[in-house]
């Protein structure tokens, strides 16, 4: 499609809407968002841009093959729950960490809970781009 | 085709070849040896015992039950192994598949003795089914041979259909028992006779052994089998896979014997058995299938004794089990020969090899004596007590006796042919440069035409070790048995002469009754064999008729079938529980929840009369944007975001295929369709009921609360839907995950492959 003007916008659109994708992968634990629809957005993102641009500039974007960004993640949420079983617990059970935490101050929190959803995050963008890259193509 | 070609190239060097065959000869040595030295305890203790436990929950484990009758079979097993493996090195040396020969071999002797030792009726079922899957491999080891092919698929075929049953007719067994255990099932044959499903149990448990052990009318599977290489001939068809439904007749002789049906059943096809597949063996020109025939006609013969409850009759059968499978094997092992050196085995073109092959025609000679039951050889012995058994089964003697009689005559003129024709007379031209196997050939049926010797001579050897155990096992009861090779002039003894005679008249009349029978079998109007295929075809026919009906690969009418069989499973469910009548109300909704409605209903509308399928598609996503809007009034928001998302990204997928679809004619998609509308309503109208009655429940879960506490306290986190997703339900969420991504790459692959498949028709192939 050329349209300068959707060019124009999507530059501006894709960058906040990653961003804003990223944002409700971090927010999801307390408030509406997640790893799954993170990875919706972001997917949306990138097929935004192969509308505007062309899908050979979506994926050249993209850096690495969706494929292996899926398989990735996949591996990266397997990791997250292996960790729980390495520390003897079941696997996938959730793992805390609060970093200067006190009594009364609660701290940064790490967990490997975050580190599963940005699996699913990247797992799900992965997949969801596999498949457009594929439908596209021609 | 590549087995044959490559032969001489491809084969490894003799020296790896012979340390292969060592390593594997050591596998049944072992384990022969392993069982000799539970002989002595078994005779004093009654059986031995091991177990391990495998599927606890289902009762079932890996129990092992070492008693009189498994041990005379285990023994056979790894014994007779131990020859065929040994012979097999040198028939089969520089095959280039003799690896995967060896395996199966292996796989199919460990099958075996599993079967035999197993001590509850799902393991012993389970090594069953791998002594059927390991025939299949071993019969159709000459893979680039159609007929081999064939004999092996008849024989899986044949054997698995009775395994079937035998399946079935074990887990009633198991139901009125109570327990799989074979020691327990073994004492409780009082239970299971005077049990209503007796009857069923016996049928199908028969069924089951006739089909392995090819009795009339399943017999024909078995001759087909010999298109195998000789060493599994030897092998399968003297002490092991024909002989396990033998086995299991005789294991379950104290539980389901001592009726009349048992008797009669078993004493009828066996005897039929016999005499049918005697005349068959008379008929045939190839040694290998004359003997394959003989086969049949022991496996009859031993049939029709384990009817009896005379424990003479049982003694009989055990004696002659080992009888069978010493001359058997050793006459395999001689065709083999004959077949490997002279390159042939069709009677007319053999003759005079005895001078060429004289240790060979020594073998041929003593394992032939021993089959024709001649003094003072272990077949004697059997044949003897097959008479005093016969003769002492109470219902039918004359029967049985005289259908003895009529078989081992037979007998007695195919062993004169086996063993006489090839090596007698005058050397046909093309024979001449014939010369003597090699050791490795000779070693297996020299020693087991030997041990027929040996134990006719010593039969203290194996009465009082091996046969009484073995027939205590199978009555159930403590009994003596004694073998003597001389029982002086009696009714026994008669019938033997009589049965000598009967045989050199039959040998010597050979010629013409052949003609008799072949005349006879033309006015047959089928043969088994024929029957068979028959059969076969028609299953196929049938296959392909309903599959065609089933399969018809227009996705419309899939799509039509899989709807309309949920409304109907649906309202069927909802009559049936009677919450169709319920009381429904007007809701009260306020004007933005009104407006989400009209919006779902006009996309709904719209999608529905729309002519143009990308407009159709535009207003799926407002009825999928009206639907978001409904779980977000209603506090679903991670619900609704989810809904948006997926609404936005299907259309634009969606609109991409059907980009790529070919344009369909305007009469299947314009215009009214009576039909869909239909279904769409019946579909539509199944689930909304099916949602008011799930709603009308009064709902009591106590996952709710569960969550609303724990969500902070144990997961840290206010999002409760997020933190089921990736915390108390993690592990459901990685799996959903991985199906997403395997249906992803899955689809691409697939749709890659159609669209590179384009490409590479319109001439370009991109790398």
């Amino acid at each position: 499609m050329n349209s300068i003007i959707l060019q124009g916008a999507t530059r501006l659109l894709v960058a906040l809407i990653l961003l804003f994708s990223v944002y409700m992968l971090l927010r999801g634990h307390n408030q509406p968002g997640g790893g799954f629809i993170a990875g919706l957005i972001a997917a949306a993102a990138f097929i935004l841009y192969a509308l505007a641009w062309g899908m050979a500039a979506a994926r050249a974007s993209l850096r690495v093959a969706p494929a292996r960004l899926a398989a990735a993640g996949a591996l990266l949420a397997a990791a997250a729950g292996s960790l729980a079983a390495l520390a003897g617990l079941p696997p996938f059970t959730g793992l805390w960490l609060f970093i200067g935490g006190s009594e009364t101050a609660k701290g940064i929190p790490i967990s490997n809970v975050l580190l599963f959803d940005t699996g699913i995050y990247l797992a799900v963008v992965g997949s969801v781009l596999t498949l457009f890259f594929v439908l596209e193509e021609d | 085709m590549v087995g044959r070609k490559h032969t001489v190239a491809m084969a490894p060097g003799r020296r790896s070849e012979i340390a292969l065959t060592l390593v594997v000869l050591a596998v049944p040595l072992c384990l022969s040896l392993w069982l000799l030295s539970m002989v002595g305890t078994v005779r004093e203790h009654g059986s031995l015992e091991f177990a391990l436990p495998w599927v606890p929950s289902l009762g079932v484990s890996l129990d092992f039950l070492v008693d009189g009758l498994s041990l005379l079979f285990a023994l056979l097993i790894s014994g007779i192994g131990v020859f065929v493996t040994l012979y097999a090195g040198s028939y089969l040396a520089g095959h280039a598949l003799l690896r995967r020969f060896y395996l199966s071999l292996l796989l199919f002797m460990l099958g075996m003795l599993g079967l035999v030792l197993a001590g509850n009726l799902i393991t012993l079922f389970v090594f069953w089914e791998v002594t059927t899957i390991a025939s299949y491999l071993l019969i159709g080891f000459d893979h680039s041979s159609e007929t081999a092919r064939r004999a092996a698929l008849q024989a899986l075929l044949v054997t698995a259909l009775g395994g079937l049953c035998l399946l079935a007719g074990l887990v009633l067994l198991g139901m009125v028992v109570g327990s799989y255990d074979l020691s327990t099932v073994l004492g409780q044959g009082e239970i299971v006779r005077s049990h209503g499903l007796y009857g069923p149990i016996l049928i199908l448990v028969l069924l089951g052994t006739f089909a392995k052990s090819a009795q009339v009318p399943l017999h024909f599977w078995l001759p087909n089998a010999m298109a195998a290489p000789t060493p599994v001939s030897a092998y399968l068809h003297s002490a092991t896979m024909v002989k396990a439904g033998i086995y299991l007749i005789a294991r379950l002789h104290p539980v389901l014997g001592y009726t009349d049906l048992w008797m009669w059943t078993l004493t009828l096809v066996g005897a039929g058995t016999a005499v049918i597949a005697a005349v068959l063996a008379l008929r045939q020109t190839d040694l290998k299938l004359a003997l394959a025939y003989t086969t049949v006609v022991a496996l009859g013969t031993l049939t029709m004794f384990l009817g009896s409850e005379a424990s003479v009759a049982i003694a009989a059968a055990m004696t002659f089990i080992l009888v069978h499978s010493f001359y058997k094997a050793a006459l395999f092992m001689v065709v083999g020969i004959i077949d490997h050196q002279a390159g042939t085995r069709e009677l007319g073109s053999l003759g005079g090899l005895a001078a060429r092959l004289p240790v060979t025609f020594i073998a041929a000679l003593a394992a032939g004596l021993s089959m024709a039951g001649f003094p003072p050889f272990l077949g004697f012995i059997g044949k003897e007590l097959k008479y005093e058994g016969a003769l002492a089964i109470a219902s039918e003697p004359l029967l049985v006796a005289g259908a003895a009689v009529f078989a081992n005559a037979l007998m007695v003129a195919v062993a004169a042919t086996v063993v006489l024709k090839p090596f007698w007379g005058r050397l046909p031209a093309g024979l001449r440069s014939t010369r003597e196997a090699t050791p490795g050939l000779l070693a297996g049926p020299l020693l087991l035409a030997g041990l027929g010797l040996t134990f006719g001579l010593a039969p203290g050897l194996v009465a009082e070790s091996l046969v009484q155990p073995a027939v205590t096992a199978v009555l159930g009861r403590p009994e003596t048995v004694k073998l003597k090779l001389w029982h002086g002039i009696n009714l026994p003894f008669f019938l033997s002469v009589v049965t000598l005679l009967l045989g050199t008249t039959i040998f010597l009349g050979q010629r013409r009754l052949r003609s008799v029978f072949d005349r006879l079998a033309r006015l047959l109007p089928v043969s088994a064999d024929h029957s068979w295929d028959r059969a076969l075809a028609l299953f196929r026919h049938l296959a392909t008729v309903q599959t065609r009906f089933l399969q018809h690969g227009i996705l419309r009418h899939y799509l039509a079938v899989v709807f309309a069989s949920v409304a109907i499973v649906l309202l069927w469910v909802l009559a049936e529980g009677g919450v169709l009548s319920m009381g429904l109300s007007w809701p009260e909704l306020t004007v933005k929840e009104w407006a989400a409605l009209v919006l779902v209903l006009t996309g709904a509308l719209f999608a529905t009369t729309s002519r143009a399928p990308l407009a159709a598609i535009c207003s799926l996503g407002a009825l999928g944007v009206g639907i978001a809007l409904i779980y977000l009034f209603f506090g679903a928001p991670d619900v609704a975001i989810t809904q948006l998302l997926v609404e936005t990204l299907f259309l634009v997928l969606v609109a991409m295929t059907l980009h790529r679809l070919p344009v369909l004619s305007g009469a299947h998609i314009a215009g009214f369709r009576p039909w869909d509308a239909l279904l769409a309503l019946l579909v539509g109208s199944a689930v909304s009921l099916t949602m008011l009655a799930v709603l009308e429940q009064p709902f009591t879960s106590p996952t709710r609360s569960f969550f609303e506490q724990a969500a902070v306290a144990q997961a840290y986190g206010r999002n409760i839907v997020n933190v089921i997703l990736v915390d108390f339900r993690a592990l459901d969420t990685f799996g959903e995950v991985l199906v997403v991504l395997v249906a992803a790459v899955g689809a691409a692959s697939l749709l890659g492959q159609r669209l590179r498949g384009g490409k590479a028709a319109g001439g370009k192939r991109q790398p």
